[in-house]
């Protein structure tokens, strides 16, 4: 394993792409606690993007920032600018439900909906009318199960529901649930973390297939997996965005003293 | 010697032994208690229990079946030409008891003495006007059967209460001598009080079973009468229900039942939207104030009696339907209606169909709103395809048990469906239902030996078997749901 | 991994809304109202309820009376003269009835108050029915008072008082022929003379029950306390039983047939329609046990079967609530199991179980059907004694008691029946109340 992911590390060359999101002085209250405070950060497009940071610093706060899903929780706030394609997100024209179609996500425990496999995938284009007819409706459902790396188990048990699979294709099928909508930014908070190892390298290993069409930006709590799939890290503590650069620069060569001590084991 | 008396006397033994175990416990422990088997009050309370509970079991016994043996005696004093004449033994009967009251309370305010009342005689004194001045009022005069009877039921009575009150005052003081003989220090008292406590914990438990097999029972014993003098077939099938006390009625049951069902269907027309869309909003929608206020004001509703729905059916909901609808539609003129009873029945059922679906939408994890969300889905796509099938089985169940309230409903019908029994589609036709029936068939002076009365325990037993199958069935869609998410 | 390519949309600018999401909004805001409809419908209704009984019930809470001097003559009153009650009693009402007669028409006279179009007979007719009754026995209890003037109030006639709280007017009398327009112009120029007045009615509250044609005097006060019994008996049977049966079942029972079908059993049992209760009273108790019709202690134990589901459940998870370190504790000292029980968990579990009884109770205040079975819809007019010989002792209860008014012909019943549903839903909120501020007063969250 641990050579496989120097040979990524080294392969990561980042060449320039397009700006996808741009965040300036955003600050998130719960109430009365300042969750998130004056973070800037730049996210490309077909790149992979990786928060990391202890649990409770606000990687995943701020990741739900950036399809607006804070919006369904009633005593959150946002301030400050989020753009997408220079498009601010928390403009009062934008609508949330267009957003977020643009915007798809993936969430830490797998959440299939209780209905088939099919119905799972096809859900997003239904509710945007992305298929004028079932010919369409199928391909996009065969599309995304085959960018999800699903198609070949999934495609003789479509009618079946999509809570039977394991934990593994389960998180799968939610990727291609997201991936279904034809998102351009792909959010996805600790995809892995209720997965067995053998799922998390299946899943690690479309996250970069992903990053092909997508830019993907992931909340994880495992360095390791950071290091393997990311080309930008941004690294978090107690609400601040304390470093955010190239992910072999974050590694290896840290700015911030806090984030030494994070790499280095001493704060988390 | 009144009820009171004998218990408070029971309660006293039973104290009485608790002092005296206690303190026998502790001599016998030489004044040391750290040598006793157990806490010197395990020992009173071992006296307490066994002079105490042993008597009042015997006394309740006693109380439940003397009236039964009584009556049985009292009865074969009554000559069968007087049954044919009045009709009704029951209705002797109540006279009996009546002139048997009448006389201990003439007694009792000094109008006779105790002698007088014993010897007293039709054909001397006018029994009527004497019971009369002491504010006891008879129907008829006094023959001497009835007299005589009655001064039987007083004889009997007095008898019983004496030999009752004799035998649980000696059980209790047996059992206080029982137990005190046996308290010594060495005595596991300790171990038999918590048996003793154990197997009263175990009664009170079965008295559950026991009301089941009491419901089962009395209805399906006079159900079996009932089907001797009148044929199953015609009750189950029969489309005519024309009771008469002369004999020869039409006892069908579809006709009740299909007012039960139209009923019963047009309150869950009512109270499922209604109910259900409350429960969406309270969950999905209304900020924390608007729920604090809303959730309450609506099981207010289920906290109102039924009677308050029937009156409410009988005084504002039928005439205003007979007024604004049924008149100048020229549906009829009837103000109690199947409208108006399925109406009021689906407001009292919102609150039962929108808590338990408030329960169940609440069951659904937010994992699977956040991933319906997170699509880009707003929220009404999300309740209606996520929210809803996911929570469907359950609603189902919720709908099933508000539907078996509905068919067991009994007030709101009684006072706002009527009492015509048709087969009619007209909803605002009056109609009736299978519980209007019972409570019609049952009040008043019945007599339990006829068709007609017996017919209310077969519709009881259909009822209870009806919602007893939807009970079932609902609870365990219910708990398969739960199963699902847990 | 073949790339077949998906229908890509043309890419939007997010602040232009597209029609499709404008017209998934609209359906947005459809389905929202419907649910704002929902709630409103719901507690429209509730209000819409709460007014129909107050407008209508209200009234029964204010009685009109008639006040005048009344001469208790001697010789219609106490022939014998010698002041025997028992003798004196022989005396019906039939013959106190033309004595107030004559007091009216004789007063009127003198207070020059015209009679225009009023029969003697009418005139008789403004008053209640009942007010023969009352002068009865006031003059029974006190016998020296005959021969005197007394000054008495007695209560108006139904209609008259119906005149007065607006549920007859003049163009209903021309139709009515129980009353009659002239009656009504008399009955506002006795007010004008202070004659007639209405005010707060105690008598409702607390007076008996009165029979069909006598609508001003019924009152409530044998089926408040014939429900009260009832309580009392459901309390004393009820909650020893519901708490004794939960412990058993949440701290002692094993895994078996029989536990499974005593949980069965009252998870149904509490599903059981009312009215089957009632046939199970009228089989069993009445029936086979021969107890009396119409007595508290069978409606009592009928309503304690029908509580005692309520009263296990609230009990059970109130005792499930209970942490077990609690009774790890307890055992951990060396205390018995049952020792455990009732020194540790039973304490701390009481507020619930408290909560759950009040609950309880107050269903069963309300509860109608089964009482209708057992007899409960007799007319009674004599108070039942004390308890406990008063359990066995016919008295009519609260619901039923509105069940039978509303039964009766005389329109002034409805008013009746709508102010002892205030009278009930009185208690029914204080139960309420009282059971939310114990919850919340010694709610325990661990």
């Amino acid at each position: 394993m641990d050579d496989m992911n120097d040979m990524r590390m080294v392969e990561r060359a980042v060449d320039d792409k397009d700006l996808k999101i741009t965040a300036k002085g955003v600050d998130v209250f719960y109430g009365d606690t300042h969750a998130i405070k004056g973070v800037d950060v730049e996210i490309l497009d077909k790149t992979v993007t990786a928060f990391i940071g202890p649990s409770g610093c606000g990687k995943s706060t701020f990741l739900r920032c950036l399809n607006r899903m804070n919006d369904t929780i009633d005593i959150c706030r946002v301030t400050g600018q989020i753009l997408l394609d220079s498009e601010d997100i928390y403009h009062q024209k934008v609508d949330p439900v267009q957003l977020r179609a643009k915007v798809g996500m993936v969430f830490q425990k797998p959440n299939p909906f209780p209905k088939s496999i099919y119905d799972n995938v096809a859900y997003g284009p239904r509710i945007h009318g992305l298929a004028r007819n079932k010919a369409e409706l199928d391909e996009i459902v065969e599309t995304s199960l085959r960018r999800a790396a699903l198609w070949e188990e999934a495609k003789d048990r479509l009618d079946q529901p999509g809570t039977g699979l394991s934990g593994g294709q389960q998180q799968r099928l939610c990727i291609a649930r997201a991936v279904a909508t034809s998102p351009e930014v792909l959010l996805m908070d600790e995809p892995c973390s209720a997965l067995d190892p053998i799922a998390t390298a299946q899943v690690e290993e479309l996250i970069d297939e992903l990053r092909a069409r997508f830019s993907v930006v992931i909340v994880t709590h495992s360095m390791q997996q950071a290091a393997r799939v990311s080309q930008k890290t941004a690294f978090f503590h107690l609400g601040e965005l304390v470093e955010f650069g190239e992910t072999s620069q974050i590694f290896t060569n840290p700015k911030d003293p806090r984030t030494e001590s994070y790499i280095t084991g001493r704060i988390g | 010697m009144p009820l009171i008396w004998i218990i408070l006397a029971v309660l006293a033994l039973g104290a009485a032994g608790y002092v005296l175990g206690r303190k026998r416990a502790v001599s016998s422990a030489g004044g040391d208690i750290r040598i006793l088997h157990s806490l010197p009050n395990y020992y009173g309370m071992n006296v307490f229990l066994s002079a105490v509970v042993p008597a009042l079991l015997v006394l309740v016994v006693w109380l439940l079946v003397q009236p039964a043996v009584i009556q049985r005696q009292v009865t074969q004093l009554i000559p069968d030409n007087e049954v044919m004449n009045s009709g009704e033994l029951s209705l002797i009967m109540s006279d009996v008891r009546r002139v048997a009251d009448g006389l201990d309370s003439a007694v009792e305010q000094g109008a006779l003495t105790r002698e007088e009342a014993r010897m007293i005689r039709t054909e001397f004194t006018n029994i009527r006007d004497t019971l009369a001045s002491i504010g006891v009022a008879l129907g008829d005069d006094v023959n001497a059967d009835v007299l005589n009877a009655a001064q039987r039921y007083r004889s009997l009575q007095n008898t019983g209460n004496t030999v009752m009150a004799a035998a649980v005052l000696i059980l209790a003081a047996l059992g206080l001598g029982y137990a005190y003989s046996r308290t010594h220090k060495d005595f596991r008292a300790r171990n038999t009080v918590e048996r003793a406590v154990l197997a009263i914990l175990i009664l009170a438990s079965t008295i559950a079973i026991l009301t089941t097999v009491g419901i089962v029972l009395s209805m399906v014993l006079e159900t079996r009468d009932f089907f001797h003098l009148y044929p199953a077939r015609e009750f189950f099938f029969g489309t005519e229900w024309i009771p008469s006390f002369e004999g020869g009625s039409h006892l069908g049951l579809l006709p009740l039942l299909w007012g039960t069902l139209y009923i019963t269907f047009i309150a869950l027309l009512v109270a499922v939207p209604v109910g259900l869309f409350s429960a969406i909003y309270l969950a999905e929608y209304a900020g924390r104030r608007m729920r604090g206020m809303a959730k309450p004001m609506i099981e207010v509703l289920a906290g109102i009696p039924t009677i308050v729905y029937g009156l409410f059916a009988l005084i504002t909901v039928g005439p205003m339907l007979r007024d604004y609808f049924a008149e100048p539609l020229g549906f009829g003129t009837s103000s109690s209606s199947v409208m108006t009873a399925g109406i009021v029945m689906g407001i009292m059922l919102i609150p039962f169909v929108s808590s338990l679906s408030d329960d169940i939408i609440n069951a659904v994890p937010q994992s699977l709103r956040d991933g319906s969300y997170g699509l880009g889905a707003t929220q009404s796509e999300t309740v209606k395809q996520v929210i809803l099938p996911a929570a469907l089985p359950g609603i189902v169940g919720a709908i099933l048990l508000a539907a078996s309230r509905a068919i067991g409903e009994t007030m709101i019908v009684v006072m706002g469906a009527g009492a015509a029994a048709t087969l009619s589609l007209n909803p605002f036709e009056a109609m009736t239902t299978v519980t209007v029936k019972i409570v019609g068939q049952l009040t008043g002076d019945t007599d339990f030996s006829s068709p007609e009365a017996l017919v209310a325990f077969a519709l009881g037993l259909t009822l209870f078997a009806i919602t007893l199958g939807l009970n079932i069935l609902a609870l365990y869609i219910v708990r398969k749901y739960r199963e699902q998410y847990e | 991994m073949t790339d077949a390519s998906a229908p890509v949309p043309p890419k939007s600018s997010l602040y232009a809304t597209s029609d499709h999401v404008k017209r998934r909004n609209r359906t947005e805001a459809r389905f929202r109202a419907y649910g704002f409809a929902a709630i409103a419908i719901g507690i429209l209704a509730l209000i819409l309820l709460v007014i129909s009984i107050v407008s209508n019930g209200a009234s029964a809470f204010r009685q009109t009376y008639i006040t005048i001097p009344v001469e208790l003559t001697e010789a219609r009153l106490d022939p014998a003269g010698n002041r025997d009650p028992a003798e004196m009693a022989r005396v019906t009402t039939f013959g106190y009835a033309p004595l107030l007669a004559q007091a009216l028409q004789q007063h009127l006279q003198g207070q020059g108050i015209s009679m225009e179009g009023v029969t003697p007979r009418d005139l008789m007719a403004m008053i209640s029915q009942e007010a023969p009754a009352q002068v009865r026995a006031l003059v029974l209890a006190n016998p020296e008072i005959v021969g005197q003037t007394v000054t008495m109030e007695m209560l108006a006639g139904g209609r008259i008082d119906g005149y007065f709280k607006g549920r007859v007017t003049l163009e209903t009398a021309e139709r009515d022929s129980n009353v009659s327009p002239a009656q009504l112009l008399l009955a506002d120029r006795m007010v004008e003379a202070g004659m007639i007045e209405t005010r707060f009615n105690w008598a409702f509250i607390t007076g008996p029950d009165a029979s069909d044609q006598r609508p001003e005097a019924a009152g409530l006060g044998i089926a408040i306390l014939g429900s009260f019994y009832m309580m009392i008996v459901v309390l004393v049977l009820a909650l020893p039983i519901g708490v004794a049966a939960s412990i058993y079942l949440e701290e002692f029972a094993p895994q078996n047939r029989f536990t499974d079908a005593i949980e069965v059993n009252i998870s149904n049992l509490a599903a059981v329609p009312s009215i089957v209760f009632g046939i199970l009273g009228l089989a069993i108790f009445i029936n086979f046990a021969g107890l009396p019709q119409s007595a508290p202690i069978v409606g009592g134990l009928v309503l304690t079967l029908m509580t005692l589901p309520t009263i296990i459940i609230a009990t059970r998870a109130s005792l499930r609530a209970v942490p077990p370190s609690i009774r790890d504790a307890a055992l951990g000292l060396g205390a018995s199991k049952m020792q455990s029980v009732f020194h540790h968990v039973l304490p701390l579990a009481a507020p619930g179980i408290l909560t759950g009884t009040i609950i309880g109770l107050a269903q069963a205040l309300g509860e109608t059907a089964p009482l209708l079975l057992i007899g409960m819809v007799a007319f009674v007019r004599e108070f039942p004694d004390a308890p406990p010989e008063g359990f066995f002792d016919p008295t009519s209860a609260l619901p039923v008691q509105v069940y039978n008014w509303t039964q009766r012909s005389d329109p002034a019943f409805v008013e009746r029946a709508s102010g002892a549903t205030i009278v009930l839903l009185v208690f029914l909120l204080f139960m309420n109340a009282m059971a939310v501020i114990l919850r919340r007063r010694f709610e325990r969250r661990w």
